[in-house]
């Protein structure tokens, strides 16, 4: 597919530093959520980086003046290393924060995270009743995270929890409320699924219907009202529902820059995806050159790739035109506007897939769940679609 | 929220949740949070780096007029610490 890979090099002087990295220090995870943004063919991927690797990584985007550091998966916490790679990031000074499950994020290794710097603990949660927990991450793990929770506060850390929505638990949005409130929850993330990887494969089944979305949001805001300052509560709303894009990572190589396991330099976890694109891999080139002068990161930087309606809206420089992904995953084409919109021609999509969500509940047993053995399934599936879509 | 309002004797420390440090890609002093980094003008960056959790705000005020041979920082100063306590940046 012919994308605009160098109609943008003069961006590329005007960009400011990449000031997020995400670290996917790797793709295994002993959890198998439905929703999982890592690509369902993680399976083709290569060698993770090694420790020396991840260090010069931390090095280089800190000297381009990146100042705030994820550590994801997969679950991060599966790499024996990381807190050699946290104690280096401190030192580097990084704001530094562990995004996980909670799955082996025993006392010990917290005691480890801390006195290496650790800055943040961000835990994901599925839902807050154990069998559809159990049910949604396929393992049996809702009271170790319980139990995590208390280790965590006890060593200074705030307690934040991030708990991934979708039509099959946001109906318990009074128990998640309730829970995060008897656990003493500071920040209670409710994020609607986006839909990419694992959640774009079970879409039909987990997309909300609109009122079940309202009913949760009417919710949340009467829980807010009732505990005020005590605990800060976020709902996200999902890009089916509204009625623009979101302003996707800030705009393409505005901020964010994503490392993947294997070492791909991404300007977004979703964007390995994208046909048409190659994105530098660590191993093999700067990190600077990455950033400023790579044909992949400058392929959406600014608005000169953009076609109408984006071409001309005066929201473009707020929303960006939306993301690349979500457009490319829904039109075929990444310079698409991001159907979301309502002003985008291929908005039709987001509403038949809104209609569908009305209809009576689809089988549940035709849910994918993340493994191995399905991200080898859907890495053959892909090999044979890729070439149709030249 | 408790009350915001310092006084000359209130020790004030940065909150916990944030770093504070002079940012070089920046040139500036920044605040560092979950959610991303609050650059800071040059004297909000002089205070923040003297919010130790030891040094009252008297002391905070004698030591920025000793640094920069003015007097009278004494409101300017308190009123910059009702903001960032009202931003949560710092606590007492
Ligand atoms: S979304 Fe779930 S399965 Fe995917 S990496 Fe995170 S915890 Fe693991
Ligand atoms: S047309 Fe494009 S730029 Fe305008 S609001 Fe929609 S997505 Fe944003």
């Amino acid at each position: 597919m012919a994308i605009a890979g160098s109609a943008t090099e003069s961006a590329s002087a005007r960009c400011g530093p990449p000031l997020w990295l995400l670290a996917e220090v790797t793709y295994r995870c002993p959890l198998h959520c439905v929703f999982c943004y890592n690509p369902v063919d993680y399976t083709r991927y290569g060698e993770e980086l090694t420790t020396e690797e991840w260090l010069r990584v931390l090095r280089e985007a800190r000297k381009l003046g990146a100042a705030q550091l994820g550590f994801s998966g997969g679950e991060p916490l599966v790499r024996d290393d990381l807190e050699i790679l946290v104690a280096e990031a401190h030192q580097l000074g990084y704001y530094t924060n562990l995004i996980t499950s909670g799955v082996g994020l025993t006392e010990q290794r917290i005691k480890a995270f801390k006195d290496a710097g650790l800055d943040h603990i961000q835990l994901s949660f599925q839902d807050s009743t154990q069998e559809l927990n159990d049910f949604l991450t396929h393992t049996r793990t809702f009271d170790l995270k319980a139990r995590v929770i208390k280790v965590v506060r006890a060593y200074g850390y705030p307690t934040v929890l991030n708990v991934v929505l979708h039509r099959l638990n946001i109906d318990h949005i009074e128990q998640i409320l309730a829970m995060a409130e008897a656990m003493g929850v500071e920040y209670l993330e409710l994020a609607n699924t986006q839909f990419y990887a694992w959640a774009m494969v079970n879409r039909d089944l987990l997309l909300p219907t609109r009122e079940q979305v309202e009913r949760a949001e009417a919710v949340t805001n009467a829980f807010r009202q009732r505990v005020g300052d005590k605990m800060r509560v976020f709902f996200v709303v999902p890009d089916y529902y509204a009625k623009r894009p979101k302003a996707c990572m800030n705009g393409w190589g505005s901020v964010f820059l994503t490392i993947t396991a294997d070492g791909v330099a991404l300007p977004c976890h979703e964007a390995r995806q994208l046909p048409g694109l190659t994105f530098p891999n660590v191993r093999e080139a700067e990190l600077s050159w990455i950033w400023n002068e790579s044909p992949g990161f400058n392929a959406y930087r600014g608005d000169a790739w953009m076609k109408e309606p984006c071409k001309t809206c005066p929201e473009r420089s707020k929303d960006f035109g939306g993301c690349r992904c979500q457009a490319y995953l829904l039109t075929g084409d990444a310079t698409n506007a991001d159907p979301a919109c309502d002003l985008s021609p291929h908005h039709h999509v987001i509403e038949e897939a809104v209609l569908r969500a009305a209809e009576p509940q689809p089988d549940v047993r035709k849910i994918v769940f993340r493994n191995d053995k399905n991200s080898r399934a859907l890495s053959e599936r892909r090999v044979l679609e890729e070439p149709k879509r030249q | 929220m408790a009350d915001a309002t310092p006084s000359l004797h209130s020790v004030p420390a940065l909150a916990s949740m944030f770093r504070f440090q002079w940012e070089e890609a920046q040139q500036c002093h920044v605040l560092l949070y979950p959610e991303g980094m609050i650059k800071l003008n040059q004297s909000a960056g002089e205070i923040l780096k003297l919010c130790d959790g030891e040094r009252d705000v008297a002391a905070i005020v004698a030591a920025l007029e000793a640094k920069f041979q003015a007097s009278g920082l004494g409101g300017d100063v308190l009123e910059f610490l009702e903001v960032a306590h009202g931003n949560r940046w710092i606590r007492y």
